[in-house]
């Protein structure tokens, strides 16, 4: 495995190391304690969780170099995930992108519908190798929640979710979902009741029952080893992806399109991209009611560099460092945060992050119902939202041959609801 | 190296103490609960009933290392309008009473102030460093070398998880004082200190550290004498803010704090070292 700095990649994919583990020498000379993506990542955390934070990176590493997890985790994939998901070429939607050839990575199709469970998956193998017999995760519209629910059943775990009392309400059949896969589902009626106070509260669990639980986080924050572990339990999308791609265009695609939220299936599917210089990486983040208004989840455009939940990364916060209140019609992507590979990616100009609003999103949404039959998630339909302002200036830019790949990772039931209220659906005596 | 050089405010203090044949009651209040003023009431009044070293809290969104009354008073605060810059007011005017002040904060509102830019503003307003429980020294470079630049202590903590080798980084790495924390947990008033602390406490020293104080459950005279007995400080948070969050109004509140405080005092006195 290469070793290089983060400031003179030779590859951009490699395992980045940061500065090596502190010595016990004097303490002007300490450096960083992990991996860090340029000036972004780290562990700023309570010494409390250090331990376990070790104990789970060592863990990994363990796992990593050894084939048995690899083979467990493929053939799990392959059982009862549905893997490899498939891609689909969506002409009659691309009509409405400039005329660009747009495939669809399908993680909607996954069990659980959506990526979470490749996440979720490894973590719990990760789990039974540390000997714990519980698990907690956080949540914000279910998704991470019953992906944890389902992996902690299948592996006969003790499982409790923390989720926002305000989401809980919001996604109430997800919390009906979680409890029939027999997990605890905790509402948390702290702070904004939403997913950044869910996970606050889950890692005052975790700091408090340390020693028997593992936390199987959700997403590319948090503080080492998490972002890098999640991006590597969710690359697997973007290597299947880029396979698939070749094999039916005969080439690499112009652009690699996602939603950005905490942005796991975005670095999931950038991930085996980034040194395919010629591929565009484009991430789409929550615009809400406009970045301008302030009603927003989009962290890279309208945030600045801060600490939060444990890693150094973009945020949105207060000129006092106070975490500001994020706003999205999809619950998933209502987060304030973002993982730090990403505000590393977007500071070396690798990658772009461009705000989608709620009105763009469920325009993209309906548009993909209609002309293929797909429901996606509201997540996804920012990525798709993007897909048709992008593919749309690629074709005044003489690229109107172009191929634009879009991570599909999720499917809509769960916001059917949403939807028929945003469209007016309901019949009057349905409502 | 100049970590020798700074004079340590808070470790005289406790040295005078130890001199004393006795350790030192450390109380915790946040700024602006109920509001600045009546936090700064609050804090003088802490010391005037028998608190040795204060610590004042920075209101922060999300504080995860701190449990339910904490986590009240913090959202009362915020929720008031309390300003990071309230902080610099507060410490100046309860450093009058003459006990070295300490402020607890979680470490985004310091990124945002600029590390540097604090460091200053709080060596200016006398006070005497920071406690940072999401801050660990190896991320610490930049506080370090601004707390050495501007003569600050700076409290880091230490859990019964924490290896030998974490405990000797972290005792190298502070000034002033370790903050042991007593159990598995985040802030609140516990039935028990857990028995991990005195072992801690001992472990602590063996890595280096000169002053060890215990906080994390602390509430009544007994726990506190208990304490008191093997460590170099009792840390007092919840029970203080307790006191303040549940009167009627902020005279009974300063009254019922003065009563807690004196209680606590006389646990950390009661013990002879």
């Amino acid at each position: 495995m290469t070793q290089q700095s983060a400031e003179q990649p030779t590859t951009l994919a490699g395992d980045r190391q940061g500065p090596p583990e502190p010595e016990l020498g004097p303490v002007a000379t300490l450096a960083g304690s992990g991996p860090y993506f340029g000036d972004f990542g780290g562990r700023f955390v309570p010494e409390a969780l250090i331990e376990a934070l070790d104990e789970l990176d060592t863990e990994y590493a363990k796992a990593k170099a050894d084939p048995t997890f690899g083979e467990e985790l493929a053939h799990l994939h392959r059982t009862y995930t549905g893997r490899p998901s498939i891609v689909t070429e969506v002409p009659r939607f691309a009509e409405h992108c400039g005329g660009v050839r747009v495939l669809l990575k399908r993680e909607d199709l996954n069990h659980t519908g959506s990526h979470k469970i490749n996440n979720v998956l490894g973590q719990a193998l990760l789990t039974r190798r540390l000997g714990k017999r519980r698990v907690i995760a956080e949540t914000g519209a279910g998704q991470h929640g019953v992906a944890t629910a389902t992996a902690a059943a299948l592996f006969d775990l003790e499982c409790v979710i923390y989720m926002g009392e305000e989401d809980t309400r919001r996604q109430a059949l997800n919390v009906a979902r979680m409890r029939l896969l027999g997990a605890e589902v905790v509402p948390v009626t702290t702070g904004s009741r939403t997913l950044k106070d869910a996970i606050n509260e889950a890692l005052r669990d975790w700091v408090t029952n340390v020693r028997t639980t593992n936390y199987v986080f959700g997403t590319v924050g948090g503080p080492h080893p998490f972002p890098a572990m999640v991006r590597d339990l969710q690359r697997i999308i973007g290597v299947e992806a880029r396979a698939q791609v070749l094999e039916l265009t005969g080439r690499l695609p112009d652009a690699v399109t996602a939603c950005v939220g905490g942005g796991s299936n975005a670095i999931g599917i950038f991930h085996a991209f980034l040194d395919d210089p010629s591929v565009r990486l484009l991430g789409l983040e929550a615009g809400g009611d406009g970045v301008d208004t302030g009603r927003h989840a989009a962290t890279i455009t309208g945030g600045a560099p801060g600490v939060l939940h444990g890693a150094r990364s973009f945020l949105l916060q207060d000129e006092d460092g106070q975490t500001v209140e994020s706003h999205s019609i999809s619950a998933g992507l209502d987060y304030p945060g973002v993982g730090p590979e990403h505000a590393w990616l977007a500071s070396i100009g690798r990658a772009e992050y461009r705000p989608v609003t709620d009105a763009e999103a469920m325009e993209a949404f309906r548009l993909l119902c209609r002309t293929e039959g797909i429901i996606p998630a509201i997540e996804s339909a920012h990525a798709l939202a993007g897909t048709m302002r992008l593919g749309r200036e690629m074709a005044e830019n003489g690229q109107g041959d172009g191929i634009i790949l879009v991570n599909l990772s999720g499917r809509g039931d769960k916001d059917v609801e949403t939807a028929a209220r945003y469209f007016d659906l309901l019949d009057e005596g349905a409502q | 190296m100049t970590s020798q050089q700074v004079l340590s405010r808070t470790g005289r203090r406790l040295d005078d103490l130890r001199a004393q044949g006795r350790a030192a009651l450390v109380g915790y209040l946040p700024v602006g609960f109920p509001d600045v003023d009546g936090s700064i009431a609050a804090a003088t009044a802490m010391v005037e009933a028998g608190v040795d070293v204060v610590e004042l809290g920075v209101p922060y969104s999300d504080p995860v290392m701190d449990g339910l009354v904490i986590q009240g008073a913090v959202e009362h605060a915020l929720a008031g309008g309390v300003r990071v810059r309230d902080t610099f007011r507060a410490v100046e005017a309860v450093a009058a009473t003459g006990a070295p002040v300490l402020v607890m904060t979680y470490w985004n509102p310091v990124v945002r102030h600029g590390v540097d830019a604090f460091a200053r503003d709080l060596a200016a307003a006398g006070g005497a460093g920071l406690i940072t429980p999401d801050l660990i020294p190896d991320e610490a470079g930049e506080w370090i070398a601004a707390s050495d630049t501007h003569g600050l202590d700076r409290v880091f903590l230490v859990a019964p998880s924490s290896t030998p080798q974490r405990l000797g980084l972290t005792a190298r790495a502070s000034r002033g004082f370790v903050y042991a924390a007593s159990t598995m947990g985040v802030t609140g008033t516990r039935a028990t200190v857990g028995a991990d602390a005195a072992r801690l406490v001992r472990d602590t020293r063996a890595a280096g550290a000169e002053h060890v104080c215990v906080g994390l459950g602390v509430s009544t005279g007994e726990q506190a004498a208990e304490v008191a007995a093997y460590a170099d400080g009792v840390i007092v948070g919840s029970a203080f803010v307790r006191a303040l969050a549940e009167a009627e109004d902020l005279e009974a509140g300063l009254d019922a704090l003065r009563r807690v405080v004196g209680e606590l005092a006389a646990g950390v006195r009661s013990v002879t070292r």
